[in-house]
């Protein structure tokens, strides 16, 4: 059974995440303490090697960042056909992405990598493509995804999940609806609690038990 | 004080049946431990030393008498009959069972209560001035905005996953008691020259392992930004803060890294595009919370009371409590009590059952059914009419909860220490004990007057000691405990941090070290000053030489 919910049922998964092949262990050397994306953390960027020999299998594709943006011509013909989306790890610059591609929306599908599920990078980058960016298509959570951050996630925009391989996509829908109403705006409504109900002041208990939806009125 | 409406009540319900899902799937082996470390500190619990710790949030320190009973009444059931209340003004119990946690928080949401991102790395609970709307320095009452931002903080998706705990405090007040130079962000509330409440923004400050006081981002915020400019704060730090090291991850090492002035120019970029959004606070939404927190309760009293004048007279050891125990009101006729929990022999912020049911009946009689907790780890009733005091007075004393040592040198800030703690190098609630023992003599301490004490058992710094008068903090050397001393640390607007006299002490001699620490403080002193004051002009060396004068000779 696929294990990819996506707008809140469980789908066959039609892409195929291309995964950078590991580094030989001569790059790793020659990388050490070299090529590395921010340096205060030294997390490592992909090598020319990697980027070179990352192959692409046939049909719809969702590749690497790196590998997307060094060989675009490559994939230009695939691109076009609407076969390739683009894949973006916790610690990758996401403007990197965003400038790659002249119109955000011609990928049909962007992935944000969770390295670990404690890694909440993800969850602003996803805000930022919806909100900033203003992507529109498929946004999935590949990686370390679990179901305790599903609700995170799909607050934050993802709207696809690609749940770890050893744990049930079927338990997991069930934490998308953890809670029923949330405090804060955030990217899934941006409304927050006061501007979506008419809540009560310490002076009228007697509207206790009949909080509405009201129209959003007052956006300033 | 704020009451749930039927939306607050859903979320906190919704949470006891998430994190009983959760304890379920992990004591069914479904969960490693890994994986349900993250989701049960969230919740505040920790596992300990002997048994988890289980830390429940008191937002902003403000609670009622039906709360503190039903915290009485799970000491009984799942505790030890007694609890903790903590410097991030929590309430912490140390033995229950992980199986009974799911029931725990089930029992603290009948009461409008719960123990949501009291830990993790997340925002933490928000912190703020024990005397927030009573005191009479007070310029803008913080709570409402605190109420606000505990809202919009709770559960927030995109700051769930931080690099580590986020700790936000505000002060409205002249003088700063929310330590807000300490915090990863400090909001200051003030009035602008239009005479509109506007907030400070001060951000990167902490104490831990790398004590910073906090940076100056925004001299001038209007009120209604609070929210989106806490956003991206956040989501510059949630971007770019450090996660390959713990100790390096706080934001303070981030704002560091890029300096205060280039921190604040991104974090200006980013607020550009979330300001004027829909988390902006509406006057609307403003005035419905600040409508809890309304003054308008107090009876009108004239300023002094006749009975209570004469009972302060006639009674040194009433007299004695009322000037370091009660503090001005902003309303005539009334003051604000703090009850102590510093007495000699028990550990600071201590507390039993019995006592917690006699404090809650004291609130109801006294103060409005409502009580504080403060980050020094004491209870404040906010509220109490001066012809109350001589009354009260006597009822805490009863209890063991009216030791006159407020802001003396006895009122000892210290963290569980290595006694329960399992990330302590030291013991620190014996350290606290002996000091007391030490200074058992109240015309002294009144003598020694204003001085905070402040002892954590590691560089985690739950004692808050880098920012005592005289700081303790317990080292690790080849696998024993050792001591090492802090003055001239101090909170406030004027916050410092304290510099280390010089190689540290066993445990036995930390004691006498307080004793040369102050006899050289009344050696130096001029008629008005305060401990702080004399460090601050003679400087650390005197001490030093006092301290450490035996062994040079």
């Amino acid at each position: 059974m696929s294990n990819l919910i996506k707008n809140n049922f469980i789908v066959a998964d039609e892409w195929t995440l291309v995964a950078l092949p590991a580094p030989t262990e001569e790059a790793v050397r020659k990388q050490a303490g070299k090529v590395v994306i921010f340096k205060v953390t030294g997390e490592p960027a992909a090598t020319p090697e990697q980027i070179a020999e990352t192959q692409f299998p046939a049909g719809k594709i969702i590749a690497p960042l790196a590998v997307w943006r060094a060989r675009k011509n490559e994939l230009a013909a695939r691109f076009a056909a609407g076969e390739i989306g683009v894949w973006i790890d916790s610690f990758e610059i996401l403007e990197e992405l965003t400038a790659s591609v002249d119109d955000i929306n011609a990928l049909p599908v962007i992935a944000i990598n969770f390295p670990r599920f404690v890694d909440g990078r993800g969850f602003s980058m996803a805000a930022l493509l919806r909100d900033r960016y203003g992507f529109k298509n498929e946004l999935r959570a590949v990686g370390d995804v679990l179901r305790d951050q599903l609700y995170y996630m799909k607050r934050c925009g993802f709207d696809a999940f690609k749940i770890r391989a050893d744990r049930s996509a079927e338990e997991a829908l069930a934490s998308l609806r953890d809670f029923s109403e949330p405090y804060q705006g955030a990217v899934d409504n941006p409304l927050p609690v006061w501007r979506r109900y008419a809540r009560i002041a310490y002076h009228a208990p007697a509207c206790h038990k009949t909080a509405h939806q009201e129209e959003d009125n007052e956006v300033d | 004080m704020y009451i749930y409406d039927d939306i607050d009540q859903r979320i906190i319900d919704e949470r006891v049946a998430q994190y009983r899902d959760q304890t379920r799937r992990y004591l069914a082996g479904e969960l490693t431990d890994d994986e349900f470390r993250p989701l049960r500190l969230q919740n505040g619990l920790y596992i300990q030393r002997h048994a988890p710790m289980m830390r429940i949030a008191v937002p902003y320190g403000l609670m009622n008498s039906r709360q503190l009973r039903k915290l009485a009444d799970i000491t009984r059931r799942y505790d030890k009959s007694y609890g903790h209340f903590s410097t991030r003004q929590n309430f912490q119990i140390n033995w229950p069972k992980l199986e009974n946690t799911p029931d725990i928080l089930a029992e603290l949401a009948t009461v409008q209560m719960h123990a949501i991102q009291t830990s993790g790395s997340c925002v933490r609970a928000i912190t703020t001035d024990q005397f927030a709307g009573v005191a009479p320095d007070e310029i803008v009452d913080p709570r409402p905005f605190i109420e606000i931002m505990r809202q919009w903080s709770s559960f927030h998706p995109e700051f769930a996953g931080l690099p580590r705990k986020f700790k936000i405090a505000v002060n409205g007040a002249k003088n700063d008691r929310a330590l807000i130079l300490g915090h990863d962000i400090g909001l200051e509330l003030y009035l602008d020259a239009a005479n509109k409440i506007a907030v400070r923004v001060f951000v990167g400050g902490g104490l831990g392992r790398t004590p910073i006081i906090g940076s100056k981002i925004r001299e001038h915020l209007e009120w209604q930004h609070a929210l989106t400019y806490c956003q991206a704060i956040l989501r510059v730090y949630n971007l770019h803060g450090r996660r390959d090291n713990a100790f390096k991850a706080r934001i303070k090492i981030l704002v560091k890294a890029l300096g205060a002035e280039e921190f604040a120019r991104q974090v200006e970029a980013e607020w550009l595009h979330l300001k004027d959004g829909a988390n902006t606070i509406t006057q609307h939404e403003y005035d419905r919370v600040a409508s809890f927190f309304a003054a308008d309760r107090h009876a009108p009293l004239p300023e002094n009371d006749a009975a209570f004048e004469s009972a302060r007279a006639s009674d040194p050891a009433f007299a004695a409590w009322v000037k370091r125990n009660t503090h001005a009101h902003k309303v005539p006729g009334y003051r604000a009590v703090t009850l102590s929990l510093k007495k000699t022999g028990i550990a600071p912020g201590d507390i039993t059952e019995a006592q917690m049911e006699t404090v809650a009946d004291m609130a109801d009689r006294f103060s409005f059914g409502e009580l504080r907790v403060s980050h020094e780890q004491n209870l404040i009733l906010a509220d109490v009419k001066l012809s109350d005091l001589h009354t009260l007075w006597k009822q805490a004393r009863e209890i063991g909860l009216a030791t006159p040592n407020i802001g003396l040198l006895t009122d000892i800030i210290c963290c569980p220490g290595g006694d329960f703690c399992s990330l302590a190098n030291a013991k620190s609630i014996p350290i606290a004990q002996a000091i007391q023992e030490k200074f058992d003599d109240l015309d002294y301490l009144h003598d020694i007057g204003d001085i905070n004490l402040n002892i954590s058992g590691c560089m985690n710094s739950c004692g808050h000691h880098h920012v005592g008068h005289i700081g303790v903090l317990g080292v690790d050397k080849d696998g024993s405990e050792w001591y090492q001393i802090t003055i001239g640390g101090k909170q406030g607007s004027d916050a410092t941090l304290g510099t280390v006299i010089g190689p540290s002490f066993a445990a036995g001699e930390v004691p006498g070290v307080v004793e040369k620490l102050i006899a050289t403080y009344i050696a130096e002193r001029t008629e008005e000053e305060r401990f702080i004051d004399t460090v601050r002009r003679i400087g650390v060396a005197p001490f030093k030489a006092n301290v450490y004068a035996k062994e040079a000779a």
